[in-house]
């Protein structure tokens, strides 16, 4: 195996803004000096569907996709989707999960049954499970959208760079109107579970 | 500098620094970002094309005229393109031209996951194989080299998680080349069959002197580390290689057609066990076998879907036994319509109709998945409207009706309908006309008049299917059912040829919901029909051990086509305040 890898998976429903939170967390990679990749798909994926996207960085990193088993840590925009990318994960990784459950349309139309207790279930199989209503704390920073800045808030603490660097980045993508709002909900999710 | 780029973006920058003046496209995942890039940068002038064919035909142009060019397309865009880029092959080139196309392993948004690397081989040009996006940028260089020095095109091939993979890219300055001037040359540029055929043995021995170039590029890398284990790789397939076995020797092929000959023999003299790991066909495998090499490549390596570190270890190591932890059943979450699309209603009123539908690609595609389930074919682009016309002459079944696109009407529907007029036809076709190409990203097309870098000229609907000679032409609102069905199946029923038009634009190019709708709780009866219309804003909950419909609210776009299909008109449009 090559050493030295971190391996970040991000995923949600589409239209959440789980690509600009991995895009976030990549760039903040790269301007820590590291080597990152990062993998994703666009197009028909998109339309109301289940995304994705991996995070790799680390002193030199090959494949943009990470191993099966092999991924540290897991950011989830919505609790079906947790269950959906756990196989990327090891049994030793960090599940970060936002409390919202999105009904896709097989469920909708009856074909399928949305499960019970998702949280419960990744609870069952992986040590460290922090569930987030992050939507409530997106709306206590100012708005609903920055859902994203909450979670990635909340995945900050546990990678090893410095917060400014995050808020620096963070301000960058988002539009000069929501700075402020970002800013805040970020800091709520890094302040959870101190 | 060192940027974060796709693939996708860094194919656009490599192409800038290497001063290409003129770039065309027809949008297709994954290769839509390519042009969306360059459209942006400097010096630059690029054009979404109505079709592949033609974003060819006017790369070749501006290659004939003297200047770098750029045009790429999605891997099934290259057969639209075909015919142009075989004889491209012929006459070779005037300013460098490098035709990129992104294939889709494991159909992430495509219809088929062919290998496009059959078409260098069948076009005898060379093909450059990037891995990550720093060789997506810098092969660029390359890649205009090779284009002017052997006078041919370059075939520049990625996949999906070339041009939607991320890495890290140091980006340079834009070199202005200057143009070569337009140069008349009919034994060149005339390919008729007097002059094409001095052109194939040209052809032949560029192939030949592009074998001896490619056995001393330093792209075809040999990386030799321990022995015992040697593998032949290109692509992405190579970081699979390299992750999943570090300490093993790797051939890293990047020109991937005409392949370096002595250098696959050297490499192999070299290691003990001899693999070739590449996605989709053994097109790399059977050209080292036919070297006379014993290897092991698909014997042991899916030929379908993508390739992964995993799939690599397990096809090399036979007791390699992944762990991972999954949790089922996971209900599925397959893509579908938005709330809103104004492709709904015309599903929901043809289903209602009993039509068999003849569909092709576009977000209506979707269509065909339950709940809706009322799309019966879908093969290319514009092939619906072939396809009914031929249904109709074969006189089987009761009703049929043909759905495209705007943007894939312009694409490849003009000369299907143009069918079914000149053969005295009578199928109807349903042009849906959202206002632009939706699937792929809001991109503009000729009936939008919206040009890649701004202003183009519009070319309307209505006239465009009038002057074809279609006589009936009817436009109708989507949200409205009623019409909708009264106008299909008076269409439908007509014996000559027919166009309906349901216009509405996209949800993702209106400012946003026009409404929201509410379900009355006191007049639902349960029966569950207005979720059959399968928008994700509805469903049917539980309360107090009775089942009834609700709307989200904050999902809803407030179209009412819900209301329309509700028996009890329990549902009702409530104005955004």
């Amino acid at each position: 195996m090559v050493r030295g890898v971190t391996n970040l998976v991000f995923c949600g429903v589409g239209g959440q803004g789980v690509l600009l939170a991995s895009e976030v967390a990549a760039q903040v990679a790269l301007e820590a000096g590291l080597d990152v990749k990062k993998s994703e798909v666009h197009g028909m994926a998109q339309r109301g569907g289940s995304v994705f996207s991996h995070v790799r960085f680390g002193e030199r990193v090959y494949s943009p996709v990470i191993p099966l088993g092999e991924g540290h840590m897991l950011v989830a925009f919505e609790e079906l989707e947790a269950l959906r990318y756990a196989p990327y994960l090891s049994n030793q990784a960090r599940v970060m999960v936002n409390t919202l459950r999105v009904n896709p349309i097989t469920v909708l139309s009856g074909e399928a049954t949305y499960p019970r207790d998702p949280v419960g279930m990744l609870r069952s199989r992986f040590l460290h499970v922090e569930a987030v209503d992050a939507l409530a704390l997106a709306v206590e920073a100012g708005s609903p959208r920055a859902v994203n800045s909450v979670m990635l808030g909340l995945l900050s603490r546990y990678l090893p760079f410095d917060p400014r660097l995050w808020l620096s980045v963070l301000e960058a993508r988002v539009p000069a109107r929501a700075r402020e709002i970002n800013v805040r909900a970020f800091g709520l999710g890094r302040e959870l579970f101190s | 500098m060192k940027v974060l780029l796709s693939g996708d973006e860094a194919i656009a920058r490599g192409a800038w620094e290497e001063g290409v003046k003129v770039a065309s496209a027809y949008p297709g995942t994954p290769s839509t970002e390519i042009l969306e890039a360059l459209a942006t940068m400097p010096g630059v002038y690029a054009q979404w094309s109505p079709n592949e064919k033609v974003a060819l035909e006017v790369g070749i142009g501006a290659s004939m005229a003297g200047v770098r060019v750029l045009v790429a397309m999605k891997h099934v865009g290259l057969n639209v393109a075909a015919d142009p880029f075989m004889t491209l092959s012929y006459t070779g080139v005037g300013g460098g031209l490098v035709v990129v196309s992104a294939d889709d392993p494991a159909l992430y948004s495509s219809q088929n996951e062919q290998d496009n690397r059959h078409y260098a081989r069948m076009a005898k040009v060379p093909m450059l194989e990037p891995s990550d996006s720093e060789e997506c940028k810098r092969l660029m260089g390359e890649a205009y080299t090779i284009s002017e020095t052997f006078d041919t095109p370059v075939l520049f091939r990625i996949t999906t998680r070339i041009a939607h993979g991320k890495g890290v890219v140091e980006v340079g300055e834009r070199r202005e080349v200057p143009s070569r001037g337009l140069k008349l040359d009919p034994a060149k540029w005339v390919m008729l069959p007097n002059f094409a055929r001095d052109r194939h043995p040209l052809v032949e021995e560029r192939l030949e002197r592009l074998v001896s170039y490619g056995e001393s590029l330093p792209d075809n890398r040999m990386e030799m580390r321990e022995p015992q284990l040697g593998f032949i790789t290109s692509g992405v397939a190579y970081q699979y290689v390299r992750e999943a076995f570090p300490q093993a020797s790797v051939l890293k092929l990047t020109l991937t057609y005409p392949l370096p000959r002595d250098k696959i023999l050297e490499f192999a003299s070299r290691v003990k066990r001899l693999f070739v790991v590449e996605e989709l066909d053994p097109f790399l495998e059977e050209q080292v076998r036919a070297l006379g090499l014993d290897v092991v490549g698909k014997r042991v390596f899916p030929r379908v879907g993508e390739l992964s570190p995993e799939l690599v270890r397990a096809g090399v190591d036979k007791d390699y036994r992944p762990t991972w932890i999954s949790f089922s059943p996971i209900p599925p979450r397959p893509p579908t319509l938005c709330p809103g699309c104004p492709h709904r209603g015309v599903f929901v009123v043809l289903k209602r109709l009993k039509a068999t539908v003849f569909g092709d690609i576009g977000c209506y595609t979707l269509g065909a998945l339950p709940p809706l389930s009322t799309l019966h074919s879908c093969i290319c682009m514009g092939a619906g409207v072939g396809m009914v016309h031929g249904a109709d002459k074969a006189g089987e079944g009761g009703r049929k009706v043909a759905v495209i696109g705007d943007s894939t009407f312009y694409h490849s529907g003009i000369t299907g309908l143009a069918d079914i007029v000149y053969n005295d036809g009578v199928s109807t076709v349903v042009i849906m006309d959202n206002g632009t190409t939706a699937m792929t990203g809001k991109q503009g097309h000729p009936g939008t008049g919206v040009a890649l870098q701004g202003r183009g000229r519009r070319i309307p609907l209505e006239s465009l299917v009038k002057g074809l000679g279609v006589e009936r032409v009817r436009v109708v609102d989507p949200y409205h059912l009623g019409t909708m069905e009264e106008v299909l199946k008076e269409e439908m029923e007509a014996r000559e040829p027919s166009v309906v038009i349901t216009r509405r634009p996209c949800t993702l190019i209106t400012p946003g919901p026009i409404g929201t709708c509410r379900v009355d709780q006191e007049l639902c009866i349960g029966c569950g029909i207005c979720v059959k219309v399968g928008c994700i804003a509805l469903a049917m909950v539980e309360e107090g051990g009775e089942k009834k419909a609700r709307i989200a609210e904050h999902l809803c776009y407030g179209c009412g086509v819900c209301a329309q299909v509700c028996p009890k008109e329990a549902i009702g449009e409530v104005e955004n305040g």
